[in-house]
């Protein structure tokens, strides 16, 4: 049992983390806000030539082989940066769901062992509709969609489909709605196979998500202690008010108790996808309460200057808003590890904190 | 103890209902944060002037119905019950209308009452500035008498509206040798005064909804004062008063919000997995009955001769946290489609407008004073709790 990080972890995510420290920023994400594809093209490659587009591909398929554990901390940087481009949702869904169907014998495995590399070196570009979606963040910057018809995985090319874009109250994100018509060549997976994929996608989905919110939280947190600190009233920094103390303790309270269950969430969907429900569940509602809680305490600090344009944290904020909701509200997620609390013989009680991932092992 | 309306109220009530039905448009108007939609609204209180309807508690005299309070009430119900437009006038009508009965003279009662009622004049507040927000006692901006008039120099910041209003009052520091409370005054400025300068805000929403305002030795009759000179603070709390206490949020806008709240969640509840939702509604709903109860107790005090304290910071924390907990359920009832924006393919309109009443009803504890001032105020003065 070791809770920890290795060293590697840590350097990867500091190197990931400065790059996107400089590049993304408010000023180069307000200029996204005005430009037609929303996304920053020069970043996009420095983010492919550190190899993130490829990290959970297998080294055999071009890929760098490495964990969802591996990954998370980038997750949470990207949250802390509110980076728009939708890396997350590449790298830790879409990607790996053609990594687990080139894994199966079914026909559409051999046409996603071929684009694999491709994929892995930042060539094409997928991106991934489901269910619980109603909207496909970026579509229209995607080569590829990888969508569901009923439980099957199809894959089509985005100029296939046809796209409305709909305004999403963070202007940084894009979002489509997508009709398409499913083929028989379009299919990738069917059947039982294909229903274990999009629940693996959704926990691939929901855990990213989670670490997201708790990158955008932090940040928040951050930004706002600064600016307790740099606001004067009543001839003292507003910080110095016990009543602004508390409102910013309490956020940090949230995240210090999301944060271990995002990295736990982590872990169990590596070790076990299709049984990290109850793990990627917690993590995604843990996070989720702390990001909202981080936006509307971090706002009520910034008073009237909170509710403005020009203050950077509505990017922040917006973010939450709508992350909050994807992948799964909030509801579904409380619904999930209610049933699963429910569910004849679930292992409850103290020794069974990692018992999910640790079933999931000898299980696998 | 009463609970039921007489017989001229349901009367009165019937009245109102009738003349809003026959008049209230029937396409919403735009945002009153754009040019074009805050032309829209003055419209209509021109329109609700010409039934006398503008501000109904005011004396037949300045364009009123010289209604009381429980009318009042009754009024705003029916008012919100129909969707009826926001005030564009609110400043004017609910905050410096009831202050200016209180502290004007006869002569500026004629002067800006009638105006303010008959929808050509729209007022704006302008008492934040910088460097005085929660702490308003710091007020730097200056208004220097000579002569007739004062000269004013200095920046307000924040005004909702101030954007296409007509006019604003302020406090000013009349007198730069005092400090703090004192020395500060209650003074209106026309906007397009030579030397005003207002540079819109934009909010969270994107729309220029308040702005900031610079005067420029911007010259002004002494008339334009009210109440005495050094007298604005104590005019300044009683103003607050209206806003915090009865008048800004009367419950009925809070009531038809739950309602079309409950009317939501009949319609999504068999997709609910979220049993704190359930929760969130009927608090949300009892709130809104709570917030009523309280108010039509105050009205009933107020008219037998009682007044209002340091509860009206009670109401402001109340009203303001309510809205919020409305508006942040709706917002999980919309789950995944709760992050669309107003006119977009795929936006119903009842998506849309819950997203800008979710952004708004953010600011609620912060604006008319914030609700951690609202509990410093309340644990000293109402609960008598040592001060620092
Ligand atoms: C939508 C909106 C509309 C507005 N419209 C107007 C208008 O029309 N006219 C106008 O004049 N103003 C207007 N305001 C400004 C409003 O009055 C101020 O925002 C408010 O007084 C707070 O001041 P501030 O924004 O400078 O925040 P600050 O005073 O800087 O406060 C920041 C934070 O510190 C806290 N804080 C400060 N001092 C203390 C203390 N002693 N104890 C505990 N906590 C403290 C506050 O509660 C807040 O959370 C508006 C504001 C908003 C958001």
């Amino acid at each position: 049992m070791d809770f920890n990080f290795t060293e590697e972890q840590l350097a990867f995510r500091d190197g990931v983390a400065d790059i996107l420290r400089d590049e993304v920023t408010p000023a180069t994400i307000r200029r996204r806000w005005d430009s037609d594809t929303g996304l920053d093209a020069g970043l996009s490659h420095r983010l492919i030539d550190f190899g993130l587009p490829a990290m959970l591909v297998p080294e055999d398929m071009g890929g760098l082989g490495l964990s969802e554990v591996d990954f998370i901390l980038l997750a949470q940087a990207c949250g802390s940066v509110a980076l728009p481009e939708p890396l997350v949702d590449e790298a830790l869904v879409a990607t790996p769901l053609l990594v687990e169907i080139a894994n199966t014998t079914m026909t559409g495995g051999e046409r996603a062992r071929a684009l694999l590399p491709e994929v892995a070196n930042g060539t094409t570009r997928v991106a991934i509709g489901h269910w619980i979606n109603p909207y496909i963040n970026f579509a229209d910057s995607a080569d590829l969609l990888l969508l569901a018809h009923g439980d099957e995985v199809h894959l089509i090319a985005a100029s296939d489909a046809q796209l409305v874009s709909q305004r999403s109250l963070d202007p940084s994100r894009r979002l489509s709605k997508i009709t398409w018509q499913p083929s028989q060549a379009s299919r990738l997976a069917d059947g039982p196979v294909a229903a274990t994929l999009w629940r693996c996608a959704l926990n691939r989905g929901a855990l990213g998500i989670a670490a997201q919110l708790l990158g955008l939280a932090e940040a928040m947190l951050q930004q706002t202690v600064q600016y307790s600190i740099d606001r004067q009233q009543f001839g003292r920094s507003i910080g110095a008010n016990q009543a602004v103390k508390h409102l910013l303790a309490d956020c940090a309270v949230k995240i210090e108790f999301a944060k271990p269950a995002v990295y736990r969430a982590a872990y169990t969907v590596s070790v076990a996808p299709a049984r990290a429900d109850f793990a990627v569940s917690h993590a995604k509602v843990a996070a989720g309460q702390a990001a909202l809680l981080c936006a509307k305490n971090c706002m009520q600090v910034h008073g009237a200057m909170g509710y403005t344009w020009e203050c950077d944290l509505q990017i922040w904020m917006k973010r939450s808003w709508a992350l909050d909701k994807n992948w799964g509200d909030a509801g579904f997620h409380k619904n999930r590890i209610h049933e699963w609390l429910l569910r004849p013989g679930a292992l409850l009680g103290a020794d069974q904190t990692f018992g999910n991932a640790h079933l999931a092992v000898v299980a696998e | 103890m009463d609970l039921v309306y007489s017989t001229e109220q349901q009367a009165f009530r019937g009245e109102v209902r009738q003349w809003l039905e026959e008049h209230v448009p029937t396409t919403a108007l735009e945002s009153f944060d754009t040019a074009a939609g805050f032309e829209q609204h003055r419209q209509w209180e021109k329109t609700l002037a010409q039934g006398n309807w503008g501000m109904v508690t005011w004396p037949k005299a300045y364009g009123g119905l010289g209604c009381n309070l429980i009318e009042w009430l009754i009024f705003e119900e029916e008012y919100y019950r129909v969707n009826a437009p926001l005030r564009v006038n609110q400043n004017g009508i609910f905050l410096l209308g009831p202050t200016l009965m209180e502290y004007g003279t006869e002569a500026q009662k004629q002067r800006f009452i009638t105006k303010m009622a008959s929808g050509e004049e729209i007022w704006a507040q302008g008492w934040s500035e910088p460097g005085a927000g929660s702490d308003m006692a710091a007020i730097q901006s200056k208004a220097i008498r000579d002569g007739d008039e004062y000269v004013i120099n200095g920046q307000k910041i924040w005004s909702t509206r101030a954007v296409f209003a007509d006019w604003i009052f302020c406090i000013f520091r009349t007198d730069p040798d005092a400090s703090r409370h004192a020395g500060l005054s209650f003074i209106f400025v026309p906007l397009n005064a030579p030397g005003v300068t207002v540079r819109p805000i934009r909010q969270l929403n994107g729309l220029p909804g308040f702005a900031e305002i610079f005067f420029d030795n911007v010259r002004v009759p002494v008339f334009n004062r009210l109440g005495e000179e050094g007298e604005g603070w104590k005019i300044a709390m009683s103003t607050a008063g209206f806003e915090r206490g009865l008048m800004l949020r009367s419950p009925a806008r809070f009531q038809e919000a739950a309602k079309r709240l409950v009317a939501l969640y009949r319609k999504k509840r068999n997709d609910i997995l979220d049993l704190s939702v359930e929760d969130a509604v009927v608090r949300c709903y009892m709130d809104a009955q709570a917030y009523a109860l309280s108010t039509y107790q105050t009205a009933s005090r107020l008219m037998s001769g009682g007044n209002i304290g340091a509860e009206s910071s009670c109401n402001k924390i109340f009203w303001s946290e309510l809205d919020m907990q409305i508006h942040a359920t709706a917002m999980n009832l919309l789950g995944s489609k709760a992050e669309l924006e107003p006119g977009c393919d795929d936006a119903a309109a009842e998506l849309g407008a819950w997203l800008d009443g979710f952004l708004f009803s953010l600011s609620g504890p912060i604006y008319a004073g914030t609700n951690e001032i609202q509990r410093n105020i309340i644990a000293e003065r109402m609960l008598g709790m040592p001060k620092k």
